[in-house]
């Protein structure tokens, strides 16, 4: 039979908020253990919690821009659950009246395929805190809770049944993280956790309306381990189902060394929340000028730059979308143009070796070849000073040290051959050390043109101006 | 009889409380005088009436982005029956 997957993504994204949720403890990434805590984040009696405004206008803004309607009037909920890492002994949320609601997102799928996917709500809550199991390195009957993160603000944004397939989940979450870093809402870090995922995933027989019984996948810190955690989960409802066997609604953990799911053992009752409207909290009521005024300050968002970015430097859309996934990418960028208005060499560039250069760590913004140094170096190839061969080796430099390019050239001599005269000479000597080659050349072998140039360039250590090379080599040649 | 001895005892397994039997008794007597009381107050017509969730009628506190400082370690820890290394010890919580 064939089966089609129906998946629904909740992403969980830290917000980049400098305080906590709902107290004045700062939400820095790591620190010493409990040191960012006060009576209300550690859940003492008698306190209360009091909102950030911040926070509100971070889901508002992420809401607009995903077409989301706003709940003029918000509570908050408590969600009452037992866990040490949770010191009031519930998670202040939202449940029946979310922030937002029915929102979209358009991914753009291979070959041009737009697809929409729908957004079910978004909502506010607090982050728990987090658990050892072992201190220093040993793991004794004893668990260890760091209250650090307890209340730093989390957004809940849930999605429709939509995806239907382990690409379109990990492209959704990609535009979803592109869309959040432009808002500068969230850092989108998924390894620290700053942008989280869980899957719900269920299979049904093609063409069939009701939905099969779903499986929960969680633990997936890249978009690489979401695909293949959906791709391992489809395979094996698809075996369980084509075997006749009942699919079990669970919670399944993704083991990233065994490349498999594994079922988390589910707690009886673990799923009785006993939501209700929390009494410490007062209503939030959101007025239409509130929302005009957050839609006004909104950003451009990756869509609009991509398109800009054709429309106003000319460059291939392939381009504008490897340029414009991250607002760091895409600021380098156009600080570069702005300083060397060659869009395409920047581009190349960026794309080529600095993207190469970066590797897993991605971070352009702290990289050692600025902007500045960028357009500095493809300046210095369009004045003729070094040649693109060269600039290679100005580059992975620049990389080193941090020198401008200017100074690596002249400290170095890479500066560009171009004295006529000089690269005759050189071009004289490589036809007299190759006389044979001459002579094939001479008798109609194209092929041998290649080795001479190469042997020209190597005589030159590189330096020589290879179009001037080229046309003197080819004049010499012509005899 | 609207809740049974097993519905306070689902409820109390929730609040990690435990009782002995004749206690869950007592209790399931007292939340069904609860109830009843609710049932008075389910009789009073609120046609018209919009639900609230808060006695008093106040929106938006909102507080500013600003940290402040907070507790030393040690104070965050002052009431922890045990702790070790600047964090609370709990009975090991066997995950997964």
């Amino acid at each position: 039979m064939d089966f089609e997957p129906v998946i629904g993504l909740e992403v969980h994204a830290q917000m980049l908020t400098d305080t906590k949720i709902f107290c004045n403890c700062s939400t820095q990434f790591g620190g010493e253990p409990n040191t960012r805590t006060c009576p209300v984040c550690l859940g003492m009696p008698g306190v209360l919690p009091v909102a950030n405004r911040r926070v509100v206008e971070f889901v508002l803004k992420t809401a607009l821009a995903t077409g989301c309607t706003i709940q003029k009037y918000n509570q908050f909920a408590r969600k009452n659950y037992f866990y040490p890492d949770l010191p009031k002994g519930y998670q202040i949320s939202q449940f029946e009246l979310p922030i937002a609601t029915a929102g979209y997102l358009d991914l753009e799928l291979e070959g041009a395929v737009k697809k929409r996917i729908g957004i079910t709500r978004i909502h506010m809550e607090e982050d728990a805190g987090k658990l050892m199991h072992e201190i220093n390195g040993i793991a004794g009957d004893s668990s260890f809770v760091d209250l650090n993160r307890t209340g730093v603000p989390l957004m809940e944004i849930v999605s429709e049944p939509d995806i239907r397939s382990p690409r379109e989940a990990v492209e959704y979450l990609k535009t979803m993280r592109s869309i959040v870093q432009y808002l500068e809402v969230c850092d989108g870090n998924m390894e620290q956790g700053s942008f989280r995922c869980d899957a719900n995933i269920s299979l049904r027989p093609k063409g069939r309306e009701k939905f099969g019984t779903k499986v929960e996948l969680k633990n997936m810190n890249s978009f690489r381990h979401v695909e293949k955690a959906i791709e391992f989960e489809i395979e094996r409802q698809r075996d369980m189902l084509e075997d006749g066997i009942e699919i079990m609604q669970e919670t399944r953990l993704w083991d990233e060394k065994r490349e498999e799911t594994f079922s988390m053992r589910s707690k009886e009752e673990a799923h009785d929340y006993r939501y209700f409207p929390d009494p410490d909290l007062v209503p939030l009521v959101i007025d239409e000028d509130w929302i005009a005024a957050v839609r006004a300050g909104l950003p451009e968002l990756p869509r609009q730059r991509r398109q800009r970015f054709i429309d106003e430097y000319g460059i291939p859309g392939y381009d504008a979308d490897v340029l414009t996934v991250t607002k760091q990418v895409a600021d380098y960028f156009e600080a570069a143009v702005k300083l060397h208005n060659q869009p395409k060499a920047v581009s190349n560039w960026i794309m080529g070796d600095i993207m190469r250069s970066l590797a897993d760590s991605r971070d352009i913004a702290s990289f050692a070849v600025t902007p500045v140094h960028l357009a500095g170096m493809i300046a210095l190839i369009d004045k003729g000073t070094i040649s693109g061969k060269i600039a290679k080796k100005v580059f992975e430099q620049m990389a080193e040290t941090g020198k401008m390019p200017e100074s690596i050239v002249h400290e170095q001599g890479l500066v560009q051959v171009s004295d006529s005269g000089e690269l005759e000479k050189a071009v004289q000597a490589v036809l007299d050390a190759n006389p044979q080659m001459v002579e094939d050349f001479r008798s109609g072998k194209d092929k041998v043109f290649g080795f001479l140039m190469g042997q020209v360039m190597k005589s030159t250590k590189g330096k020589g101006n290879p179009q001037l090379l080229n046309d003197i080599l080819r004049k010499q040649l012509a005899g | 009889m609207k809740i049974t001895i097993k519905d306070v005892a689902h409820v109390a397994a929730l609040a990690r409380l435990q009782f002995k039997e004749d206690e869950l008794e007592a209790m399931t007597a007292q939340l069904n005088g609860i109830l009843d009381s609710f049932d008075k107050l389910q009789t009073v017509d609120t046609t018209g009436v919009e639900p609230s969730t808060h006695a008093v009628d106040v929106s938006n506190a909102f507080r500013d982005d600003r940290v402040r400082p907070s507790l030393t370690p040690e104070a965050a820890l002052a009431n922890a029956p045990e702790a070790e290394e600047g964090c609370f010890k709990v009975p090991r919580i066997i995950e997964v």
